[in-house]
């Protein structure tokens, strides 16, 4: 990448998209900005004063016509770009089912990467092409940023919820990890690098060592922490079921429903009386927050997800990614 | 500045300069001119201030590795952005031009609270006293939008006393706006009808609306901060409850609009000098007015599109998005107006018309740019890169610095006395013009390959642009220094202007004497024609108000 290219790397199916439409964007801008440039220099020169006591021009007073042609056609081609932009934004921001998972971890100042296999890294990721991946991010402390501009997307990670994005890597290559948000001191330092590997490539890099997939790490802490005493997973108990729930509808005592995503677990485990399932007391299971770290809960989070396997395709995320942080 | 009080040996006419001498008569003085001229001398320091940490900033980015550690170099960006957005920028053409000019292009004596005027220079002062204080003490380094919770609890600088300059000097500005408001709508002269009025007093409405609706938003946030940070409270915190992100929509609230305080007064300083120097009415009187007000309102319905990557629902952004589009085309009006008045003029270049055009050319381009960050799926891969950071500066600089350099240069006879050299001033329009293209062209290149902003230290493929980008920014101090040199000079040494030397239309050049006596008219002025009337081809009758 020399200084003066236009596009970084294009490493995933969103970065042609998205320079697609920023090629388009340019054409406009280069237009109009010539358009006004020459306007100006030429009226500035033609109708120059000549002799200091030339006669005042004549006044125009403006015109009707003018003013709404000039707000109409600009206001037409934005509402291109308005169209293009938000279609092209809730593409990338609305996960295909069966993604690969990979769980996120920031924190003042390192990224800390964990695959439902178990692997873990720091600063670096490890992707397949031809697979949609999806990131599922939390933070320890402040918000950040997982910026990948060879991906042309980013999403900021903020601390109590869930984010997340995906993305389906092309090339195979090394590209820039940046945290976009400023964090604190070492902000600039936060940095890494994702790795983009052929399938088979990534599957014998799958096959390095672990210490057990984050499902196995998930279900020690489910004892560890007494939850397996409620939760029994094959009827009802104290507490509901969570075999066969993720990713579907469950109705709260308040008669809404929400869909039992990342977010949604995450907040019944540190906030359990948030948001309780119909039929089910108020004050039975303790509060976890500041208990578990960060990490543990994405454990937990895939160890419930492997509850629920895959079935056929059907259940669409109802709700787009982004839009599931839990609202108070 | 302040030993260097403008007096003018000369004049034989009583003027607001001469009437009276000694630092009382400034400290205490309930003059709308001399508190302008208060103003103009606190935010030149300011903007020296600003300027210097840039330096820092860009000395730093010289090299991949930089040549200061983070913490300062953290502080240096936060302090930059504080110093310029909120003691700078701001106030920067309504409390100085417009304080001055508001009362004078309407026929009014003063503005309608002259002590509150007066009140708010000072609040401005204890507000910066108290923002310079946080800076000697060692700095802050959140960055100037003070983001939760990295500001309410993990930085370890001097975050509330920064927060709380900032706050005090909310109200100066909120106190600017109220008496500007009430002066537009009760003190205009006979004949002063609101269609009349120049657009500079258009834009200035404009800006007083949001400075009077939007600027207490920002304090409760920031009080709401420094509760966060001294108790605990739990607003900003999820550990207990608190939501990070909604000190991000309170923060935008008033940020957004605010950026339309920072450009609304340009551009009604350039509708002026553009009719001027093509001595003809502003085409499309209505529009240019009415786009103001209409970038007021809208400019509130628009915060959203700060974060289209923080996590708000994707249907909310698109409506943020939609929105945004629409704010651009009362600005976009305000450019095609501007270059139609241009056709068929008489046009001369000097030098306030030299500021004009390049700010209608920058501005251009950071209004175009600004559509790059509407357009969501594009925002996801520039927003918190140097892409924005060119685009914002492009407006803020490229449009109101220059339109502020053009008003200085405008106005310097009326508010001297004196004349400034047209040939120096002509030079450093144009090496202030190089030198910020020079600086931040190269930043969006820079921002679209993936810099992010607020880095101290950077991969090695990003140096070229960003030596460059320096190069630029030393071009542009020259450019900044220039006038600082040239027009201290001529405050003292300039050759006498007459009452009205660019032949300009206007209550404040046809009916007010330079410099103008205290209570600005000797007699009450009586509007007969409409603003802008250059040709004299179309005289009405007045009717009376």
């Amino acid at each position: 990448m020399g200084p003066f290219t236009i596009f970084p790397a294009r490493a995933s199916a969103a970065a042609g998209e998205v320079d697609a439409l920023y090629t388009f964007l340019c054409v406009v801008a280069v237009g109009m900005t010539a358009l006004i440039f020459i306007c100006v220099f030429y009226f500035a020169i033609k109708y120059r004063r000549r002799h200091p006591d030339d006669p005042p021009p004549k006044a125009i007073h403006g015109s009707l016509p003018l003013e709404f042609t000039w707000s109409i056609l600009p206001l037409l081609v934005m509402m291109v770009m308005f169209a293009w932009g938000t279609k092209l934004y809730f593409h990338n921001y609305t996960a295909p089912p069966n993604t690969l998972d990979i769980y996120v971890t920031g924190k003042q100042w390192m990224w800390k990467m964990q695959y439902p296999t178990g692997q873990r890294e720091i600063n670096e990721l490890h992707v397949p092409t031809g697979r949609p991946v999806k990131l599922i991010l939390a933070s320890e402390d402040v918000i950040h940023s997982f910026y990948i501009p060879a991906f042309r997307l980013k999403h900021d990670v903020v601390p109590g919820s869930y984010r997340s994005y995906w993305f389906e890597p092309t090339e195979v290559g090394r590209y820039h990890i940046f945290c976009a948000e400023y964090c604190g001191t070492n902000h600039s330092d936060m940095i890494g690098l994702v790795t983009v590997m052929s399938p088979s490539d990534f599957e014998n890099w799958l096959t390095g060592g672990s210490g057990g997939s984050m499902k196995e790490q998930g279900e020690k802490l489910f004892s560890q922490y007494g939850c397996v005493t409620c939760h029994v997973t094959d009827r009802e108990g104290r507490c509901p079921s969570l075999r066969d729930v993720f990713g579907k509808p469950v109705v709260l005592d308040t008669g809404k429903s929400v869909i039992a995503d990342e977010s949604y677990v995450r907040e019944s485990i540190l906030n359990p009386n948030a948001k309780v399932v119909k039929g089910y007391s108020h004050d039975v299971m303790p509060a976890f927050e500041g208990q578990i770290s960060e990490d543990g809960l994405l454990q937990l989070v895939a160890y419930i997800k492997s509850l629920s396997p895959p079935t056929l395709p059907a259940a669409k995320p109802a709700a787009p990614p982004p839009a599931t942080r839990s609202s108070k | 500045m302040s030993t260097t009080l403008p007096f003018a040996q000369t004049e034989t006419r009583v003027n607001y300069l001469n009437v009276e001498y000694g630092w009382k008569s400034w400290l205490f003085t309930t003059d709308h001119k001399r508190i302008a001229l208060l103003y103009l001398f606190s935010i030149t320091a300011f903007f020296f201030v600003g300027g210097a940490f840039a330096v820092g900033m860009r000395l730093n980015l010289l090299t991949p590795d930089g040549m200061f550690d983070h913490d300062t170099y953290n502080k240096l960006f936060t302090m930059h952005g504080v110093v310029m957005v909120f003691f700078f920028l701001v106030p920067s053409i309504p409390a100085t031009l417009g304080n001055f000019l508001v009362p004078l292009m309407i026929g009014a004596r003063d503005l309608a609270f002259p002590r509150i005027n007066l009140l708010s220079w000072y609040l401005y002062i204890i507000g910066s006293i108290i923002a310079l204080t946080a800076i000697v003490e060692g700095g802050v380094d959140t960055g100037w939008t003070f983001y939760a919770p990295f500001s309410s609890t993990y930085s370890n600088s001097n975050v509330i006393v920064s927060a709380l300059g900032v706050f005090i000097s909310g109200f100066s500005s909120i106190l600017t706006g109220l008496n500007f408001i009430v002066t537009i709508h009760t003190m205009r002269a006979p004949g002063m009808t609101w269609n009349r009025l120049p657009l500079f007093v258009w834009g200035h409405y404009a800006t007083s609306l949001i400075q009077v609706l939007g600027t207490p938003v920002i304090a409760i946030t920031l009080v709401l901060l420094m509760l966060e940070r001294l108790f605990h409270a739990g607003i900003f915190d999820p550990r207990v409850g608190g939501d990070p992100v909604l000190f991000q929509h309170l923060f935008w609230f008033y940020s957004h609009p605010a950026v339309y305080i920072m450009i609304l007064p340009g551009m009604a300083v350039v509708s002026e000098i553009v009719c001027c120097f093509s001595r003809k009415g502003i085409f499309g009187y209505t529009f240019v007015a009415i786009s103001s007000i209409a970038i007021a309102v809208l400019g509130f319905l628009v915060w959203g599109h700060h974060l289209f990557v923080a996590g708000q629902s994707l249907y909310a952004s698109m409506m943020f998005s939609f929105l945004s589009f629409l704010v651009a085309i009362p600005s976009a009006i305000k450019v095609f107006n501007w270059t139609a008045t241009i056709y068929r003029g008489s046009v001369t270049y000097e030098t306030p018309m030299l500021y004009a055009f390049g700010f209608i050319g920058l501005f251009t381009m950071g209004g175009l740019t600004g559509l790059f960050l509407a357009t969501m799926a594009v925002d996801v891969h520039v927003t918190d890169t140097y892409f924005v950071i060119a685009h914002f500066h492009y407006v803020m600089v490229g449009g109101m610095v220059m339109a502020y350099l053009g008003g200085i240069h405008f106005w310097f006879p009326k508010i001297t006395g004196r004349m400034y050299p047209e040939g120096w001033a002509r030079f450093a329009a144009l090496v202030v013009f190089v030198g910020f293209n020079l600086t931040f062209f190269p930043q969006f290149l820079l921002g679209y390959q993936g810099m992010p902003r607020r880095y101290a230290h950077y991969p090695p493929e990003f140096q070229v642009l960003n030596v460059m980008s320096t190069a630029g920014a030393s071009i542009l101090a020259l450019g900044y220094l220039l006038p600082m040199i040239y027009l201290t000079w001529s405050w003292r040494k300039g050759p006498l202007a007459s009452q009205n030397p660019w032949n300009a239309k206007g209550l404040e050049w046809e009916q007010a004497a330079t410099p103008p006596p205290t209570f600005n008219f000797d007699h009450q002025p009586v509007v007969t024609e409409p603003a802008y009337n250059y040709s004299g081809v179309e005289r009405e009758v007045h009717l009376g108000s």
